[in-house]
């Protein structure tokens, strides 16, 4: 009885259907996600483009090796991988740290959580607004603590130096609420029994934290790096906020990546240049996602 | 006995510290908004005095009055509010028809196309931004709705989100509802989206944080001040009232304000929403 392929049940195919239902996601994702991936990879190949015909000549690698050696460019690398390999990694530290603080008080968490979120929400633009006078060498509040803690106050935003340092600051501090909130999230998907057996050894905190959070952890730690690095790597509205649109900070002393890209385009006009910045902003993304699967499938615990 | 208390002692005094920090941590989180807030009410000349006041004297709530007349602030209002709510209304309706035809339909070619899908997440959005100017541009759709809204309106995260929760939702049940001549349209609205309205809420509530929150895409697509939305508008401001730094705050408290407010109201939803996966850039 049971042998008898009950056929009737089955749904049959209903392919047309389903593309009906896929028809509008499809046809936005084609034309403005895949379609102008393969136009983009293209256009950094030509040598020469007019934007408003949408039509391009000659086939090689110049516009690439203009990009790569232009020192404005090699200017936005460092300071992106500054902003990135600098800043992501004491955001996450300082979110670990916060959210691990926050788990462990009996009382007032809802509160501390509510705080350290709401930066979450607020446009990127209107809170970089708010540090560039922050950070405002003679009347900003970051200089005016400076001197209350006896440190020689700094030109923060005129000094070609600083800049990235203070792009960098406002973006560990921007990006601490998404992190938090991620942290406090795996921390309570961490199985309680585990502290409770450590106290009954008499496991002191700091072995508890390096043996059993840390690790239990591991996974949402490499998650959010992951999601940071990335992040961070196309930082472009926390320059234009703390500066300008046109330009950068002093000599485009802050120039990022991204701002490159939109610079080369939009004020330039030079669409192959911007699209030859492009194709290499996408292997380095392409580069980091593959790296860091590697390094947490390596590295990280599945409890 | 004795070292119990000590322990005890040590664990009291752990969690003092605890407080002192994550207090001294919500003081510097906080500080650049009480500042943005006590500066949109003072004088140009307590905004810009040395040292800085933090209070100013006398509330100076004509401020935002004057940085409201000053630039078209209920037209970016209504951009924005306009662009939040049909760009999230119809990302979310693509988004639950592509999930639905990713879990109940067979077709060939399914695995092939989620896979596409899901590979789309990985494409940097700023990568695409070159070649959407100059599709926008060919459709003559640069500086209107259609041309700021069009292009954001398919996520291939949203895709893969709503359908993790739909195929939750027990096949045999689609099979019991067409056993009984249910139409899928009807399964749709009647099963499958009541069903996962929690999924769908938090969904909605992302996409209208990041419709209202979007600044690159408009900035570029708008050349005047007829469709820009709130957070390129700031900007124009800024420009024109770049020596005034308490009506720059006066405006920027205007563009904050909508989103803490909603932050408040759906608060809950928001952080689960998050933790549950749904971040993206």
């Amino acid at each position: 009885m049971s042998s008898k392929r009950q056929r009737t049940l089955r749904p049959h195919r209903n392919g047309a259907a389903a593309w009906l239902y896929l028809l509008p996601s499809l046809v936005v994702i084609t034309v403005f996600l895949i379609y102008p991936l393969f136009k983009v990879l293209r256009m950094g190949f030509y040598q020469k483009y007019v934007f408003i015909t949408d039509t391009g000549s000659g086939f090689g690698l110049d516009a690439l090796a203009y990009v790569l050696s232009d020192p404005v460019y090699h200017r936005a690398l460092s300071n992106t991988c500054f902003i990135t390999f600098v800043g992501v990694p004491i955001t996450v530290a300082l979110a670990l740290g916060i959210a691990v603080m926050i788990d462990s008080i009996p009382r007032f968490k809802g509160i501390f959580q509510n705080l350290y979120f709401l930066p979450y929400v607020t446009t990127v633009y209107a809170v970089g607004t708010v540090f560039k006078w922050l950070f405002h060498s003679d009347y900003g509040y970051i200089n005016f603590f400076f001197k209350f803690l006896g440190l020689e106050p700094q030109a923060w935003m005129t000094d070609p130096n600083l800049v990235t340092l203070s792009v960098t600051i406002f973006t560990i501090w921007n990006g601490l609420a998404l992190k938090i909130i991620l942290f406090l999230a795996g921390l309570q998907k961490v199985d309680k029994q585990y502290y409770q057996a450590a106290r009954i050894d008499g496991t002191s905190r700091r072995r508890v934290f390096f043996r059993i959070t840390l690790p239990l952890l591991s996974p949402t730690i490499w998650m959010v790096s992951m999601i940071s690095f990335i992040h961070a790597f196309k930082t472009y509205s926390a320059v234009v906020a703390m500066f300008d649109k046109e330009a950068a900070g002093p000599g485009n002393s802050a120039i990022t990546v991204v701002f490159y890209i939109y610079n080369m385009f939009f004020k330039k006009g030079q669409v192959h240049y911007a699209a030859a910045a492009a194709i290499v902003f996408l292997v380095i993304i392409i580069t980091m996602t593959a790296l860091q699967k590697i390094v947490a499938k390596k590295f990280t615990y599945y409890g | 006995m004795n070292l119990q208390t000590s322990a005890l002692r040590m664990g009291r005094f752990m969690t003092t510290v605890k407080y002192i920090l994550l207090i001294l941590g919500a003081f510097i989180v906080f500080f650049p908004f009480l500042w943005m807030l006590t500066t949109s009410l003072k004088t140009v000349g307590e905004s810009i005095s040395i040292p800085p006041t933090l209070l100013p004297e006398k509330l100076q709530w004509e401020n935002f009055q004057n940085a409201w007349n000053m630039a078209p602030f209920p037209r970016y209002f209504g951009n924005t509010i306009l662009i939040a709510v049909v760009g999230t209304l119809l990302t979310v309706t693509i988004t639950i028809f592509a999930a639905y035809a990713f879990t109940v339909f067979r077709f060939r070619g399914k695995s092939l196309l989620f896979m596409v899908y899901l590979s789309t997440m990985m494409i940097p959005t700023e990568l695409l931004l070159i070649q959407n100017y100059v599709t926008v541009t060919k459709l003559g759709l640069i500086d209107t709705y259609v041309g700021i809204i069009l292009p954001t309106l398919a996520s291939g995260f949203y895709t893969f989100m709503l359908r993790e929760y739909f195929m939750q939702v027990p096949s045999s049940l689609y099979k019991a509802a067409k056993m009984d001549g249910c139409s899928n349209w009807r399964y749709l609205w009647k099963v499958m989206v009541p069903i996962n309205r929690n999924a769908i809420a938090t969904v909605t509530i992302l996409c209208f944080i990041t419709q209202w929150n979007a600044f690159v895409w408009p900035l570029m697509v708008t050349t005047s001040d007829e469709h820009r939305v709130l957070a390129t508008g700031l900007m124009y401001f800024n420009l024109s009232a770049s020596s005034a730094v308490n009506l720059q705050m006066a405006a920027t408290t205007i563009v904050v304000a909508p989103m803490v407010v909603f932050y408040c109201v759906f608060r809950r939803q928001i952080v689960s929403g998050i933790a549950r996966g749904g971040i993206k850039g």
